[in-house]
């Protein structure tokens, strides 16, 4: 046990003098969660549009008003007609034109089809989607409600009436998806990558060679590199979660025990990972190339983490049910902003456990051949 | 404590390591007497290194056995352990951590208590006049420096038996010859010291040298016996005639 502290002692003291590591470790956690939080955002926010509008009629004015009130779109131009489109979009700032019909507000008053067209800049698929798709949202509420020829009472009542709600996220906000996403992320990289990476030196530098000569039990040695590792990634874990509570108000909505267990048992899984990896290399070069390509890379591909695994041509999506980080991020998020508790989560903890024995045990049976 | 080996602190019978079709050593046998410096000589892949790893438990012998310090090599390994000390050629300290968290970090390894780690400390920063740099990173120490350290922690928990492989690789020789004093001074304190080494110069400074040539060991004597058998000048011409004899 004093040995023990002692080793866990010397590990500290290699992480605190190397620069790289101790950026990795402090640097890294607090960049990602700004960088998510702020900077990449899947939210859109008063995207500047430009409108076509032959006939300002009142009617007009006022569908432009709600437009420009949603705070998701704002007009910076409006153009003489539709043929200065291409011209618009190549200039790079209007993402979406809006052409109305010059009989728009006639159509509308006479109960016929008003017409309206919708064209937006799909260099950017995922965004052009998302802006028509508010823009339809806002003038069908324009259309239904918010112009009516009727007066209140004598309304036709709409066939089907659709009311959307989005449970969980009301404001579809990203930092809520990003947050459990970036503390996968991190605890792997703790985990695995930083495992793999000092033991990988540790064997470099012939130190490993000087334990094993020594009467330490070599579950002892590999207890001292690997448990300040696990402490560090189960802090880093929990400031995330702090991080992202504080400043963007990700919700906890789950028991925060099962979290922690959680977390606990996708941490062993990656540190059976970086186990893994370092019995099969030589040198640290050679763990942080495996780790970075091998592990991260597909991690955060692959894992849901930023692409949806539904929308993943099949033969990925099979790849993906077994990266680890995948069941883990499905877990986080329900627990985190569902509110799920342990039921609900079963079937994913138990893949994430089976994963994890199976690398645990590849993890030493390669460790005791390396040792005979 | 009526043992056979009682005379001899390292004895080999018929020692032998196969990887795969491949014999790396091949049944050897020697005794070492305790206080004996004792060289283990051979070009590469003659063995040697893996005959040290079989007799320091870095590696599983095939067949036979060895005696270190009175233990079993196969049936006590652990009580081998607390008995040696071992320098690998890969310079063994932590670059990164002080001179004297080194010497602290290893006397915990062997389980010394605080009390003995705080004068080991003090001893061995005396015995190689380092003092002035307990609280210098190893990484500035000079190569001849840090093997000198290297050599005392080897030593900290007094081992009956120091292994040595290649401590002097790639210093000069000046400092080399102030790593034999170091060495000499050991073996005075009674340590039996078991030293590989590729400069033949330094076979000179042994009590007895063994060579291995192919994984069997070719000549074993003092080396004043050994050139004499061999009508040598120097062990260097002894080495170049029993490695080329295979040839």
């Amino acid at each position: 046990m004093k040995v023990l502290l002692s080793l866990i002692k010397k590990e500290f003291y290699h992480i605190i003098r190397d620069k790289r590591s101790l950026l990795i470790l402090v640097g890294m956690p607090i960049v990602q969660v700004v960088l998510f939080g702020f900077a990449i955002s899947n939210e859109i926010h008063e995207a500047p549009i430009a409108v076509v509008a032959p006939n300002k009629s009142q009617k007009v004015l006022r569908l432009l008003e709600r437009i420009e009130v949603s705070s998701y779109f704002h007009i910076v131009r409006f153009l003489e007609s539709g043929g200065q489109l291409d011209e618009v979009f190549k200039e790079g700032e209007i993402k979406l034109v809006l052409l109305i019909d010059k009989d728009f507000s006639r159509d509308l008053g006479q109960r016929k089809t008003a017409k309206l067209q919708v064209i937006a800049d799909a260099t950017d698929p995922n965004t052009a989607t998302t802006l028509t798709g508010y823009i339809e949202a806002i003038t069908n509420r324009f259309a239904r409600e918010g112009f009516s020829p009727l007066p209140v009472g004598k309304q036709m009542p709409p066939l089907i009436d659709i009311n959307v709600k989005m449970q969980y996220n009301p404001s579809l906000r990203s930092v809520f998806l990003f947050v459990p996403g970036i503390i996968t992320v991190i605890l792997l990289l703790i985990s695995a990558m930083m495992i793999s990476i000092t033991l990988a030196r540790e064997k470099e530098k012939g130190n490993m060679e000087i334990l094993l000569v020594s009467p330490l039990n070599p579950v002892v040695i590999v207890l001292g590199k690997v448990l300040p590792y696990v402490i560090l990634a189960l802090v880093n874990g929990w400031s995330i979660l702090l991080l992202g509570v504080w400043l963007f108000g990700v919700p906890i909505r789950g028991d925060l025990v099962l979290i922690f267990g959680e977390m606990l048992l996708f941490v062993l899984t990656a540190l059976s990972l970086g186990l893994f990896i370092s019995t099969k290399v030589q040198t640290q070069q050679a763990a942080l190339m495996i780790s970075l390509i091998g592990l991260m890379l597909p991690t955060i591909i692959l894992s849901g983490f930023i692409f949806p695994i539904e929308s993943m041509p099949l033969p990925l999506q099979f790849i993906s049910h077994l990266i680890p980080a995948k069941w883990f991020l499905i877990i986080l998020r329900a627990i985190m902003l569902k509110g799920a508790t342990l039921h609900y989560v079963v079937k994913e903890t138990i893949i994430l456990g089976i994963i994890c024995l199976v690398l645990l045990g590849l993890a030493v049976k390669n460790f005791k051949t390396r040792l005979e | 404590m009526s043992r056979i080996n009682k005379n001899y602190i390292v004895r080999a019978k018929n020692l032998t390591k196969r990887f795969g079709d491949f014999t790396a050593v091949n049944q050897i046998n020697f005794e070492v007497e305790p206080g004996e410096i004792f060289g283990f000589l051979g070009a590469n892949g003659a063995g040697k290194t893996t005959a040290m790893r079989m007799l320091t438990g870095l590696l599983k012998a095939t067949d036979g056995d060895a005696h270190v310090a009175g233990h079993s090599i196969n049936g006590s390994p652990e009580k081998v352990k607390y008995s040696i000390g071992y320098m690998s050629q890969k310079f063994s300290l932590y670059d990164d951590l002080k001179v004297y968290e080194n010497i602290r970090l290893y006397g915990g390894i062997y389980g010394l208590t605080g009390k003995q780690i705080r004068s080991k400390i003090e001893d061995i920063l005396e015995e190689l006049n380092m003092t002035a740099l307990r609280n210098k990173l190893v990484r500035d120490l000079p190569l001849g420096w840090k093997q000198k350290l290297a050599f005392s922690v080897a030593l900290v928990h007094d081992p009956a038996v120091v292994f040595l492989d290649e401590p002097t690789s790639g210093v000069d020789p000046i400092t080399r010859r102030s790593f034999w004093e170091l060495i000499y001074r050991a073996a005075r304190r009674g340590v039996t010291v078991f030293v590989t080494t590729h400069y033949l110069d330094e076979a000179e400074y042994c009590d007895r040298v063994s060579i291995m040539v192919n994984g069997v060991i070719e000549a074993l004597d003092t080396p004043q016996k050994l050139k004499e058998k061999y009508h040598a000048r120097s062990m260097h011409e002894v080495f170049v005639h029993l490695a080329r004899k295979e040839q």
